[in-house]
C-alpha cells in the first residue's frame, strides 16, 4: 500500500496550485460579491487542459484519471468554491457520461469541445418537484418521427447560463416511475430551449446556476443518451461519479479555510501573543487538519477505484458525506478563530463557510449518501 | 601564472553618449583607496569614440594613469569590440585586479572578458577589502540577498569583480592631482564583430508595481489628507521610491488600488519601507513585514507597527516627511 | 529552427528564511522551481516555436533532482530534454559551470541558445555571456523580445536602465533573457501526463567534449572565502523626540544601510 502521489501527480499538483493561486485566488471575493462566472478563468483553465483532465486524449483530452481530476477540483476549491463547481459539473456530470454512455459519434461530436473548454457543460435532473426524488420527474420526451418533443423543466442547474451541452432527464413513459427516464444531450441553441432566472444563492455565487426550460423543444432521437428508459441508471451512475468531484471541492473548501487561518493566527495578537500560542487555537487546529487529512483520504481512494474500473459507489458516497460535513465545520471554526474578521468580507473564510454548505447539499443531500452506506451495509 | 607579475588596480570607465556614469568615479575612489592599502596604482580604462577630454577628470577622481581608447567600433556599446579592447589591456598590461560597474552593460560585459582571459569573476559586489595575502575579498549578496558570501580568486589574474552601482564611494575631485593620459590602440578582429545595434531608446518608466520598487513611501490615516499626501509624493520623487499606502488610504480615494499594500493589497519587500501613519494592523503588516528595513513614524507609541520596524519614529508623520524631504532636498 | 535553452533548478529564494536563533538560511521545505529568468527563455523559445516552427531542447546542469525541471519543461512543451550531472561538476563557479555547459552544447546544433539572465540563488549573469565565450558566439543579454524573420536574422530588444536598445544579430547566436520578457505559459495537463513518459537524456562528464581539470570546484578560479547570514533583524529602535532629531535619526539610519 502506498499512499504517496507519484512524480505525474505531484508535478501536476504544483501545476494546479501555482495556477489556483495566482489565476483562480485573485478573482474569488470579486466572483462571490459579484455573483459573477469566471469565464475568464475557465478560458485559461481550458487553454491548458483542465477542462478536460480525465478524459482520453483520442477525444481530445488530456488523458489524465480521476484522482488528477480530483486534485484539480480540491486546489481549486481551496481558493475558489465557484471555480471548483464549474469545472465538477462540467467534466463529471456532462463529459463523464458522454464519454462513458456515448454513442462513438456523440463522442466524437461532444468530447473534443468539452475536453477543450471550447464547450462548457451541464447536467439537468433536478425539478421543481424532483430533487431526491429524482424518480418524481414531470419533464416529458413523446417521440415524434425522428424527434423526441421535449417539454418541462429543470432547476439548479449548475454552470446552465454558460454552458453549450446539456445532458438532461425526461419521462418518454410516465407509467414506469424509474424505468421510463431517458437521457438526452441537448445543445444551447436548440428551438425550444430556454434558460430560465437564476438563482440568487448563500454560496458558490459565480456558479451561474439557473433553470432550464423545454417547451416543445425538438430534439433529434440521435441526441438520446444511452438506451431508452436507461436514463435513470445514467442519472445515478453520474451522481456517483459525480460525488468524488464534490467531495474534492468540499475537501478544498476545508483546506483553504485551515491555509487562511493557520495565517491568521500566527499574525494576530491578543493578551501580547499570537492567538496561536493558546492551547484552544492548537486543538481546534488539530481537528480541523486531522478531518481534512480524513476527508482526503477517502476522496482518494473513491477516485482511485474509479480509475481501476472497481465499484466506487460507496466509496464516493463516504467521502462526500465526510468531506461535506467536515468543510461545514471545518470553516465554522476557521471563521470563529478568526474572530469578529471572519465575519468579515476582509476575509475569505466567511464565503468559504458559506460556499460549503453547498457540498452537504447538493449532488445528493448527506441524508442522501447515508442512504446509499447504509443501504449497501443492510443488503 | 606567477602572481607577482600582475600588478595595477584597472577599473573600466563606463560611458554612455560621453557621458561618465557615477559608478565608474565610485570606483575609481575604492581603486583609489585600495591601491593606497596596497601600494599600488589605478589605471582607468576609457573606452569610446572622441571620449579623451574625459581623461582629465578621470585623474582628478583618483586614476594614475588613464588609457584611452578611442576607436569608432565603440562609439556605442557592443559586446565583442569592448571585450577585444579590455582582453587587449590585459594581456597586454596584466592587470591584478579588474573592476567594472555592475549595471547592464557591465554585467553584460565582465563575463564575456572573465571568460576569454579565463579569470575568476565575482558578480554585484558591494564590498571589496585587502586580505592577508593582499588578494581582494570581495562581498556580495546571494540567494535573493539573505546571504552574504566573501569571494576569493586565488590564483587566477586579473582578481575581477563587478560593483553594483551606488554602493561604493567615490573620492572628492582633486583637480591637482597628477596622472599620465595614455593612448592606447587597439586593432580590432572586425570578423567577430556580428551584433549590430540598431537604435536606443529612452523611455521614461513609469512603474506603478509597488512590488518591484526599491523604497516604498507608505501612508496610512496617519497621513490624513490629500496635503499629506502631495507631501509624501513628493518625498517619493526625491528618494527615487514609490508611493503606497494601506486599506484606509485606498478606500478614502487618495490612491489607487494598484498601491495599496496588505492583505487585500500587494505584497513587498523594499529596501526601505517607510510606514507613515500607519498603525500597522496585521492585514498590512502581512503584506510588508518582510522589507529588508522599516521606518514607522506614528503619534501612537504603542502602535503595532512598532513592533515589526527598525526604526521607529514616535511622532507626527506629516511633519517629518516635510522636514525629511526640506532636509534630503539640500 | 533549432532552439536550446538552458535551464536551472533552484531553490525558491522568496520563501528562504533565516533560523532567528543561528542565523543561517533555512533551506528545508523551500520549493524547488525552474530558475525564472529561464523559464521566460523557455517560454520564449516556446513563443517561437507556435509562430514560425522549432525544435526545443532543454539543458539543465545539476544534480539527478533536477530531472524534475527537464519534466516541466517537457510539460510546457519542449521537445528534447538533456540531463548533464557528474560528481566531477560540482563545487563549479560560473566559469568552470558555463565550461562544462559549453561542452555539451558544442554536440548539439541549434540557431539560437538561449540562456536566462541570471538565477535567483547566484544572480550573478555570467553563465549565459560565458557559455557564448566557449562557443566563440555572439551574446546578447537581457533580453525583453525577440523577432526572427524566418530566415537568419534575429531582431533583439534588449533592456537597459535608461530604456531600451534595438539589435540585430545573425543565427547562430547566444541571448540571456529576463523573466519580466513574458509571461511563461502553466504546463499543460495533457503535457504532464505525457512528461513522464519521454526520456531525459542523461549526459556525464564522458559524453561531452571538455578536459576534465577545467570542470568543477578544480576548475574554478573563484571561491567562496566565508558566507554569512546577512544579520538578523535587530529589535526595533524606538525614539521619542523631536522633529529635527527625528529626521536626523532616519537620515543616519539610511545612510547607515546604503540607502543615501
Amino acid at each position: 500500500m502506498d499512499f504517496s502521489l507519484t512524480k505525474e501527480q505531484e508535478l501536476f499538483q504544483q501545476m494546479i496550485r501555482d495556477f489556483a493561486e495566482n489565476e483562480v485566488k485573485p478573482l474569488a471575493a470579486e466572483v462571490d460579491e459579484q455573483e459573477r462566472f469566471p469565464i475568464e478563468t475557465v478560458e485559461k483553465m481550458a487553454k491548458i487542459g483542465i477542462m478536460g483532465i480525465p478524459i482520453p486524449k483520442q477525444y481530445g483530452g488530456a488523458g489524465g484519471n480521476n484522482l488528477m481530476y480530483s486534485m484539480a477540483v480540491e486546489e481549486l476549491s481551496a481558493v475558489c468554491g465557484t471555480t471548483g463547481v464549474i469545472v465538477s459539473a462540467h467534466t463529471s456530470l456532462c463529459a463523464a457520461p458522454i464519454l462513458e454512455h456515448g454513442t462513438e459519434e456523440q463522442k466524437q461530436k461532444y468530447l473534443p469541445k468539452l475536453a477543450s473548454g471550447e464547450w462548457i457543460g451541464a447536467f439537468g435532473l433536478t425539478e421543481p418537484n424532483a430533487g431526491t426524488d429524482a424518480a418524481g420527474q414531470q419533464t416529458t420526451a413523446v417521440e415524434d418521427g425522428d424527434n423526441y418533443i421535449i417539454n418541462g423543466s429543470k432547476i439548479f442547474i449548475t454552470n446552465a447560463e454558460y454552458a453549450h451541452v446539456y445532458v438532461i432527464f425526461a419521462m418518454t413513459d410516465k407509467s414506469k416511475g424509474t424505468r421510463g427516464i431517458t437521457a438526452f444531450i441537448i445543445e444551447k441553441d436548440t428551438p425550444g430551449f430556454s434558460i430560465g432566472k437564476k438563482e440568487k444563492k448563500m454560496g458558490i455565487k459565480g456558479s451561474a446556476t439557473c433553470e432550464l426550460i423545454f417547451e416543445n423543444c425538438v430534439l433529434p432521437k440521435t441526441n438520446m443518451l444511452g438506451k431508452l428508459s436507461k436514463g435513470f441508471g445514467i442519472a445515478m451512475k453520474t451522481l456517483d461519479g459525480g460525488r468524488i468531484g464534490i467531495a474534492a471541492q468540499a475537501l478544498g473548501l476545508a483546506q483553504g479555510a485551515i491555509n487562511e487561518t493557520v495565517k491568521y493566527v500566527k499574525e494576530r495578537k491578543q493578551f501580547g501573543r499570537a492567538i496561536s500560542a493558546f492551547q484552544n487555537t492548537q486543538f481546534q487546529l488539530a481537528d480541523m487538519n486531522t478531518k481534512t487529512e480524513a476527508s482526503r483520504m477517502l476522496v482518494r481512494k473513491a477516485a482511485y477505484k474509479k480509475d481501476q474500473k472497481k465499484v466506487y459507489s460507496v466509496d464516493a458516497a463516504m467521502a462526500k458525506l465526510y468531506a461535506a460535513e467536515t468543510a461545514m465545520e471545518v470553516t465554522n471554526k476557521a471563521v470563529q478563530l478568526h474572530g469578529g474578521y471572519g465575519y468579515t468580507r476582509e476575509y475569505p473564510v466567511e464565503r468559504m463557510m458559506r460556499d460549503a454548505k453547498i457540498t452537504e447539499i447538493y449532488e445528493g443531500t448527506s441524508e442522501v449518501q447515508r442512504m446509499v452506506i447504509s443501504a449497501n451495509m443492510l443488503k | 601564472m606567477n602572481l607577482e607579475d600582475y600588478k595595477g588596480i584597472y577599473v573600466f570607465i563606463e560611458q554612455r553618449e560621453g557621458f561618465v556614469q557615477n559608478v565608474a568615479l565610485e570606483l575609481l575612489g575604492q581603486a583609489r583607496r585600495l591601491a593606497d592599502e596596497l601600494n599600488d596604482k589605478v589605471y582607468a580604462m576609457l573606452l569610446g569614440h572622441n571620449i579623451a577630454a574625459k581623461a582629465q577628470g578621470l585623474i582628478a577622481a583618483g586614476a594614475d594613469e588613464v588609457l584611452v581608447v578611442d576607436a569608432p567600433e565603440l562609439a556605442d556599446y557592443t559586446t565583442e569590440p569592448y571585450t577585444q579592447a579590455i582582453c587587449k589591456i590585459i594581456n597586454d598590461r596584466k592587470p591584478d585586479s579588474v573592476l567594472i560597474g555592475a549595471t547592464t552593460l557591465g554585467r553584460d560585459l565582465g563575463p564575456r572578458v572573465s571568460a576569454r582571459v579565463k579569470t575568476g569573476l565575482t558578480a554585484d559586489c558591494t564590498k571589496i577589502e585587502v586580505g592577508a595575502n593582499r588578494e581582494l575579498l570581495m562581498t556580495r549578496p546571494a540567494f535573493g540577498g539573505n546571504l552574504m558570501a566573501t569571494i576569493v580568486c586565488k590564483n587566477h589574474r586579473p582578481q575581477m569583480g563587478t560593483v553594483r552601482p551606488g554602493v561604493l564611494f567615490a573620492i572628492d575631485a582633486d583637480t591637482s592631482r597628477e596622472g599620465i593620459i595614455t593612448d592606447y590602440k587597439v586593432e580590432f578582429d572586425s570578423s567577430k564583430i556580428k551584433v549590430k545595434l540598431v537604435k536606443t531608446v529612452k523611455e521614461e518608466t513609469d512603474l506603478i508595481d509597488i512590488t518591484e520598487a526599491r523604497i516604498l513611501v507608505s501612508g496610512g490615516r496617519g497621513i490624513g489628507n490629500q496635503e499629506g499626501f502631495d507631501a509624501m509624493d513628493s518625498l517619493a520623487t526625491t528618494l527615487d521610491a514609490e508611493v503606497s499606502a494601506s486599506r484606509a488610504m485606498v478606500d478614502a480615494g487618495y490612491i489607487g488600488h494598484e498601491r495599496q499594500v496588505g492583505q487585500t493589497g500587494k505584497t513587498v519587500r523594499p529596501d526601505l519601507y517607510f510606514a507613515f501613519g500607519i498603525s500597522g494592523a496585521i492585514q498590512h503588516v502581512a503584506g510588508m513585514e518582510d522589507s529588508d528595513l522599516i521606518i514607522a513614524v506614528n503619534k501612537d507609541k504603542d502602535a503595532p507597527i512598532f513592533q515589526v520596524s527598525d526604526l521607529g519614529i514616535v511622532g507626527d508623520a506629516k511633519q517629518i516627511i516635510k522636514k525629511l524631504n526640506e532636509r534630503l532636498n539640500k | 529552427m533549432k532552439i536550446v535553452v538552458c535551464i536551472k533548478q533552484v531553490p525558491d529564494t522568496t520563501e528562504i528564511k533565516i533560523d532567528p536563533k543561528t542565523g543561517t538560511l533555512i533551506r528545508e521545505g523551500v520549493p524547488s522551481i525552474i530558475n525564472p529568468d529561464d523559464k521566460g527563455g523557455l517560454e520564449m523559445a516556446l513563443q517561437l516555436k507556435e509562430e514560425k516552427g522549432a525544435h526545443i531542447t532543454v539543458i539543465t546542469m545539476g544534480p539527478p533532482q533536477a530531472d524534475l525541471i527537464l519534466r516541466e519543461a517537457f510539460a510546457m512543451g519542449a521537445d528534447r530534454a538533456i540531463h548533464l550531472t557528474d560528481r566531477k561538476f560540482a563545487g563549479a563557479d560560473t566559469l568552470a559551470t558555463s565550461y562544462a555547459l559549453a561542452g555539451a552544447l558544442k554536440k548539439l546544433d541549434f540557431d539560437l541558445l538561449i540562456t536566462g539572465r541570471q538565477a535567483i540563488d547566484g544572480d550573478t549573469a555570467q553563465v549565459g555571456p560565458q557559455i557564448a565565450e566557449h562557443l566563440d558566439l555572439p551574446q546578447v543579454s537581457y533580453l525583453e523580445d525577440l523577432k526572427f524573420d524566418g530566415e537568419k536574422t534575429f531582431t533583439m530588444k534588449r533592456h537597459i536602465e535608461e530604456g531600451y536598445q534595438i539589435l540585430e544579430v545573425e543565427a547562430p547566436c547566444v541571448v540571456t533573457v529576463l523573466a519580466s520578457a513574458n509571461n511563461p505559459r502553466y504546463m499543460s495537463v495533457g503535457g504532464i501526463v505525457d512528461a513522464y513518459q519521454k526520456e531525459v537524456e542523461v549526459w556525464g562528464k564522458d559524453q561531452i567534449e571538455v578536459d576534465e581539470t577545467l570542470l568543477g570546484l578544480k576548475g574554478s578560479p573563484t571561491s567562496v572565502h566565508k558566507a554569512f547570514a546577512r544579520g538578523l533583524k535587530p529589535a526595533g529602535e524606538l525614539y521619542e523626540v523631536d522633529t529635527d532629531e527625528a529626521v536626523g535619526i532616519i537620515i543616519n539610519k539610511m545612510k547607515e544601510k546604503f540607502i543615501l
